[in-house]
């Protein structure tokens, strides 16, 4: 049975919750198959962050080196990648569903000639596994057959690895690319500073949608309820694509999938495509003037109310409650 | 500047999806079928590209059965050139659509593959990244902004926490997120004219390509159902609930 290679993205010399998640769903699929769980960790200089993905109870992290690994690019990280899956023989490439692992996984199996399931939720002992479909409207059992199969996991399935009681053995190697085949340039990337939580990561999200009207009025009348609670800020398709919040906000089959402890949802009616990014969430809240809103099927505590009112409201109440 | 728009058939965001009895899909009676929403966005921005060039083609392409003319009768009616079918009615995986489209790129020498990020049916967000492996080409996914300048591609895409920008020599692959563009409606002269455009249809086994897929579905179940709770009277009540029942605030 050949080994499970976990791909560990990082961002700022940090691994997000998200690549934790991944070397936990790579280490039960090696558990499920027999195997040893391996991870890699690529870059220019990745030595001191590779010891930190050494925690998690790998049985080995490899720091994958090379100077053109420094800005993450699809083709040079999906060529070192697949040289490394190629000469320690995995079997299964794992990575969780984030913006980097949806980009770079695909272009790792086609190079593999390997078959890839995205955006799974579970691994069963046989190396089966599920994934939804049509928006979470569908739970596809899918097989894959090949010597290579890749895989990207959904963040909210897994829980991240916790840490074991040694760590894994750290092992530096150059990576191996033929320069003169990458043709990718890293220009910039311009961040979205928030002192907010992670909206992927947050105990509590609070979402608005087209209800709130404007993108000012996320400001001065979600976000101070966002605060007061001490949530991410989410948002529906609807409310992206009327312009009043930037797409990372976006919440739903095409944007991020969330399953905080608590999914306040703040005038969104509750498509299906909404539904799809957050209906696991443990407790939903619905606040809408319209009380046949979709959104109220599958909302724990439904509130009928003008927004505009009961939002600041809240905000109030929770404020007094956290004061007391 | 040629460039190809491969797209898919996939039944209407705004239908309700009913999965069959015995597992083997979806029930399709009554289901409307249309573009899938990003690969539109990707014939706009093609059309928009051309337009601004004030030169080239935009092909259209999709692998699927003879009656998903109807659906490349709209991609032409919105103003696309010429379109491509590439019949089959059988089950594909990614990696062999991706291999068939590079086929047609073989053929057809585009400068740009621009198409969907993900097909809002089966929601694999594959094919354009496996696509420009096969080809060896650039690839920017989740692309809210292309600029092209000359021979040079410039890419705004959205990622997580921000925004990346890239840039790389053509021919690539971009695939399109939603911010991109507003997908334009065909117009009635545009759907008269779309009535004459070539629209050639090509049968997948003359591509000569192995169609076995190594991605198969076993079995398709609906999700278990989350329950409707209750209704709230007021503010004061919601959040007396939060804090007490569900112990949250």
């Amino acid at each position: 049975m050949g080994d499970v290679l976990v791909f560990a993205e990082h961002q700022h010399e940090h691994f997000p919750k998200s690549t934790l998640v991944a070397i936990n769903a790579g280490l039960e699929m090696a558990r499920k198959r027999g195997a040893q769980c391996l991870v890699a960790v690529l870059g220019e200089n990745v030595e001191s962050l590779a010891q930190q993905a050494a925690k998690y109870g790998a049985a080995k992290v490899i720091a994958l080196e090379h100077p053109a690994l420094k800005n993450y690019l699809a083709d040079a990280h999906a060529q070192a990648l697949a040289n490394l899956v190629k000469s320690i023989g995995a079997e299964y490439v794992m990575a969780t569903a984030t913006a980097r692992g949806k980009d770079l996984m695909p272009r790792l199996a086609a190079r593999l000639d390997a078959p890839m399931a995205s955006d799974i939720i579970t691994i069963n002992d046989d190396g089966t596994v599920i994934r939804p479909m049509y928006a979470g409207n569908g739970m596809a059992l899918v097989e894959m057959d090949g010597p290579v199969k890749v895989i990207t996991v959904r963040a909210t399935a897994f829980d991240a690895a916790p840490e074991a009681s040694s760590p894994s053995p750290v092992e530096k190697q150059p990576a191996t690319l033929d320069q003169a085949s990458l043709k990718m340039e890293f220009v910039n990337f311009n961040e979205i500073k928030s002192d907010r939580p992670q909206l992927t990561e947050a105990h509590i999200v609070v979402s608005g949608g087209r209800g709130l009207k404007s993108g000012e009025n996320f400001k001065t009348v979600l976000e101070p309820l966002v605060d007061a609670v001490g949530a991410a800020m989410g948002a529906s398709r609807a409310a992206v694509d009327a312009g009043f919040v930037p797409n990372d906000l976006q919440v739903g089959q095409t944007g991020k999938v969330v399953a905080p402890d608590l999914y306040i949802a703040v005038g969104i009616s509750g498509a299906i495509q909404h539904l799809a990014g957050m209906k696991d969430s443990k407790v939903i809240v619905a606040i809408n003037k319209d009380e046949e809103a979709p959104i109220f099927s599958v909302a724990d505590y439904g509130l009928v109310a003008d927004l505009f009112k009961a939002v600041p409201e809240m905000a109030e109440e929770v404020r007094k409650l956290k004061q007391s | 500047m040629k460039i190809l728009v491969p797209f898919k058939r996939v039944p209407d965001p705004a239908t309700t999806i009913r999965i069959l009895p015995d597992g083997s899909g979806i029930a399709t009676d009554n289901v409307k079928w249309v573009i899938n929403p990003f690969d539109e966005i990707a014939i706009e921005e093609a059309l928009r590209i051309k337009e601004r060039l004030k030169t080239g083609e935009v092909v259209l392409m999709t692998i699927g059965q003879s009656n998903w003319q109807e659906q490349l009768r709209t991609g032409l009616a919105m103003g696309a050139d010429r379109a491509k079918l590439i019949v089959t009615d059988k089950p594909l995986d990614t990696l062999t659509i991706a291999r068939v489209i590079a086929k047609v790129v073989a053929e057809e020498q585009p400068r740009l593959v621009i198409l969907g990020k993900q097909a809002i049916d089966d929601d694999s967000n594959q094919v354009g990244q496996m696509l420009a492996e096969i080809l060896g080409w650039p690839q920017a996914t989740f692309a809210s902004k292309l600029e092209i300048e000359g021979d040079r591609c410039t890419v705004v895409r959205e990622v997580d926490g921000g925004l990346e920008t890239v840039a790389f020599p053509l021919p690539a692959v971009v695939t399109t997120d939603l911010r991109l563009n507003e997908p334009r409606y065909a117009s009635l002269p545009g759907i008269m004219k779309a009535r004459k455009k070539e629209l050639k249809e090509i049968p997948i086994e003359s591509l000569g390509l192995d169609l076995t897929p190594k991605l198969r579905v076993k079995e398709l179940k609906a999700p278990p159902k989350r329950q409707a709770g209750r209704k709230v009277g007021s503010v004061q009540e919601l959040v007396k609930l939060l804090h007490e029942e569900a112990k949250l605030i």
